[in-house]
C-alpha cells in the first residue's frame, strides 16, 4: 500500500506541468490519513473509556468484569513483581516456546502431507476417510490425553500445537496441489521433467499462495494450543496465569494475559506477512493495493 | 535429428472415449488417421469440440488412445514422448520464475547445469527478440511477449515435433499476424514436425503443409489437403491475398463450413446463421 501510493505520488510530482495539482492530491491523501487515525484511537477512546466509566458507575460489576485501569495496574504488577511461577517473561518464553516449535511441526508435517495426498490419486481416495474423521473429532480434548501420557512439562502442548497447526494447513497445501494448472503441469512434464521436478518447480511453489495463507491463522491455533494445553496442567505459562488468575476471582489479570497473547500473535502475523511477501515476491500488486485514485 | 524417420507422427485409426461424470460413455474422437511427415507443418481444423486437443494429448503421451495406435517416429507412444514441446493458448509459463528462469526449464528438466542452461536461455531469449526482458516476471510482460517467451521455452530443447494448441487465439489480430511470421522464421531454422490446432482457416493454409479437416462429435478426420503454396511464405497477411490461397481456402471451406454449422446448431440448439469461423 505505502509503496503503490508512493510512487504514484511521486509521478504526480515529477508532472511539472501541473505542481499545483500535484501539492493538492498530496494534501487530499494526507487528509485522509489523519482522518483514518483520528476515527481509529477516537474508537479505541470510545470502547475503553465507556468501559471504565460504566465500572466506575457501577452499571457493570469491575469484580467480574475488570476495568481497564484495573488490566493495567496488572500489567505493571506482572511485570514489576512477576507471578508464583517466576517473572513475566519466563512465562511469555515457555508458552511462545510451546507455540513456535508446535506450529514449526505441525506446519512441515502439513505441508508434507498435503503435498505428498495432492499428488497421489489413490493415496488421496485411501487416506479421505480418516482425514474426515480425524477433523472432525474436537482435537482440543486431546490435550488431556497429551497431558495424561506426557506429563506436565511442555511436550504435550507442543504436541496439541502442532496437531491443530498440522490441519490447517494439511487442507490447504492439499487443495493447493490440487489447484495447480493443468496447462503448466503438463507442459512441464512434456518438457522431461521427473517427478521430483515437477513437485519442486511447479507444484510446491504453485501451492505456496495456499499454504502462506493459512501459516496466518495456523500461528493462532498454535496459541490456542499451547494455552489450553497451560490450563489443562502446567508449571509456566501465560495459560497457567490466566487459570491462576481465574481461581483467584482476578478478571483484570486474565485481562492482562490476554493482552499479552494478542500482542505476541500481533508480532508473530507480522513476521508471517514479512515472509509471505518474500517467498510471493513475483505475485503482481493486488487490486486492492495498487491504486490511490485521487 | 540422427534418424530422419524421427520426427513422423502416425496416427492409426485412433479411438479416446472418456466416461462423463454423469456415467455415459463419451466418445472424442473415432477411427482417427492421418500422418505428419518430418519437418511438416500440419494444421488441424475443426468446429469446437471435435477432439483436437485430445488428439494432442495422445501424440505427445501425456493421454492414451482407447483404440488404435499413435506412432512417433516409428514407435509406438508409450509414455511422454521424446523430443516433444507444446505451446497453449493459456500461458504455460509459470507466474513465480523470471523469464529466463522460465525458457531455462527445458535444458534443466533435460539435467543440464544452471550456467549452461541459462546461457543457452539468453540466446534464445535474444532470437525471439526479448533480450534484455531476463528479469521480467510473466506478468510483467505483453501478451504477446508471454508468447515469445513461450516460443523460446517450446524450441530451447530443439524438439523433432511442436505441437501447439491454438497458440494465438487469445490475441488480437495485428499481434497474431506478427507472432504467426516469427513462428514460421524460427521453425524455417530448425524445422521440426509441426501439429497446429486452430479453428482459423486463414491461419492455418498460411502456415501449414498440410490441413486436416475433422469432424465434430465425435471427432473424425474429414479431409487432408496439402498446400502447396511456396515456401518461404513470407508475410502471413500479404499471402492472403494470392490467388492460389483463396482458391485453397475457399475450397477447405466447403469443407469445413457444413461441418462447423452443424456444430453450431448443436450448441445454439437454433436455426444456423452463416457459419463463424475463418
Amino acid at each position: 500500500m505505502s509503496t503503490a501510493s508512493s510512487t504514484t505520488l511521486d509521478t504526480v510530482a515529477n508532472d511539472r506541468a501541473q505542481p499545483d495539482a500535484a501539492k493538492a492530491a498530496r494534501r487530499a491523501v494526507l487528509r485522509r490519513r489523519g482522518a483514518v487515525w483520528a476515527a481509529r484511537v477516537g474508537f479505541a477512546v470510545v470502547v475503553l473509556g465507556g468501559w471504565e466509566l460504566a465500572a466506575r458507575a457501577n452499571l457493570i460489576d469491575a469484580f467480574f468484569y475488570g476495568q481497564p485501569s484495573g488490566i493495567w495496574k496488572s500489567l505493571i504488577n506482572l511485570f514489576r513483581n512477576g507471578t508464583e511461577f517466576g517473572s513475566i517473561y519466563a512465562n511469555i518464553w515457555v508458552t511462545m516456546q510451546e507455540a513456535l516449535i508446535g506450529f514449526a511441526i505441525g506446519a512441515v508435517a502439513g505441508v508434507i502431507v498435503g503435498v505428498a495426498l495432492g499428488q497421489s490419486r489413490f493415496l488421496a481416495d485411501v487416506l479421505g476417510p480418516y482425514i474426515k474423521i480425524v477433523n472432525a473429532i474436537p482435537r482440543i480434548v486431546l490435550g488431556s490425553i497429551f497431558i495424561v501420557a506426557f506429563g506436565i512439562g511442555t511436550l504435550p502442548k507442543i504436541l496439541l500445537a502442532a496437531v491443530l497447526v498440522f490441519f490447517v494447513v494439511f487442507f490447504n497445501a492439499f487443495q493447493g496441489v490440487r489447484e495447480v494448472d493443468r496447462n503448466i503441469l503438463a507442459n512441464a512434464k512434456v518438457l522431461g521433467a521427473s517427478r521430483l521436478q515437477v513437485t519442486r518447480h511447479v507444484i510446491v511453489p504453485s501451492a505456496l499462495t495456499w499454504i502462506i495463507a493459512s501459516l496466518h491463522s495456523a500461528f493462532g491455533f498454535a496459541i490456542v494450543g499451547a494455552l489450553v494445553g497451560e490450563v489443562l496442567g502446567a508449571q509456566q505459562g501465560l495459560g497457567l496465569i490466566i487459570k491462576n488468575a481465574q481461581n483467584q476471582f482476578d478478571p483484570n489479570t486474565v485481562f492482562a494475559a490476554m493482552f499479552l497473547i494478542s500482542a505476541l500473535v500481533l508480532v508473530a502475523e507480522w513476521l508471517i506477512g514479512k515472509l509471505e511477501h518474500w517467498l510471493l515476491s513475483w505475485r503482481p500488486a493486488a487490486p486492492s493495493e495498487a491504486s490511490n485514485a485521487i | 535429428m540422427a534418424d530422419a524417420n524421427n520426427g513422423r507422427i502416425e496416427i492409426e485409426s485412433v479411438t479416446k472415449r472418456f466416461l462423463t461424470p454423469g456415467g455415459e460413455v463419451f466418445t472424442a474422437i473415432s477411427d482417427v488417421s492421418f500422418t505428419v511427415e518430418p519437418g511438416q507443418f500440419c494444421a488441424v481444423v475443426g468446429p469446437t469440440g471435435c477432439g483436437k486437443s485430445t488428439t494432442l494429448g495422445m501424440v505427445s503421451g501425456l493421454d492414451r488412445p482407447s483404440e488404435g495406435t499413435v506412432k512417433v517416429g516409428g514407435k509406438v507412444v508409450d509414455g511422454i514422448t521424446d523430443g516433444v514441446s507444446f505451446m497453449f493458448q493459456a500461458d504455460a509459463l509459470l507466474p513465480w520464475k523470471t523469464v529466463l528462469a522460465n525458457v531455462a526449464l527445458g535444458p534443466v528438466f533435460k539435467g543440464a547445469g544452471k550456467a549452461e542452461a541459462q546461457a543457452r536461455a539468453r540466446d534464445w531469449l535474444r532470437r525471439v527478440g526479448l533480450a534484455g526482458f531476463e528479469d521480467r516476471y510473466p506478468h510483467q510482460l505483453s501478451g504477446g511477449m508471454r508468447k515469445r517467451v513461450a516460443m523460446a521455452a517450446a524450441l530451447i530443447n530443439e524438439p523433432k515435433i511442436l505441437m501447439m494448441d491454438e497458440p494465438f487465439g487469445a490475441l488480437d489480430v495485428q499481434t497474431k499476424a506478427i507472432m504467426s511470421n516469427e513462428l514460421l522464421g524460427l521453425w524455417e531454422q530448425s524445422r521440426p514436425a509441426v501439429l497446429f490446432i486452430t479453428h482459423d482457416l486463414d491461419e492455418a493454409v498460411a502456415l501449414a503443409d498440410r490441413v486436416v479437416v475433422m469432424t465434430s462429435s465425435p471427432g473424425t478426420v474429414k479431409a487432408v489437403y496439402d498446400i502447396d503454396l511456396p515456401r518461404p511464405r513470407g508475410s502471413v497477411q500479404e499471402i492472403r491475398f494470392e490467388p492460389r490461397f483463396l482458391e485453397l481456402q475457399h475450397q477447405i471451406w466447403d469443407t469445413l463450413r457444413e461441418e462447423v454449422e452443424r456444430a453450431y446448431a448443436r450448441t445454439a440448439g437454433g436455426p444456423v446463421t452463416e457459419g463463424k469461423a475463418a
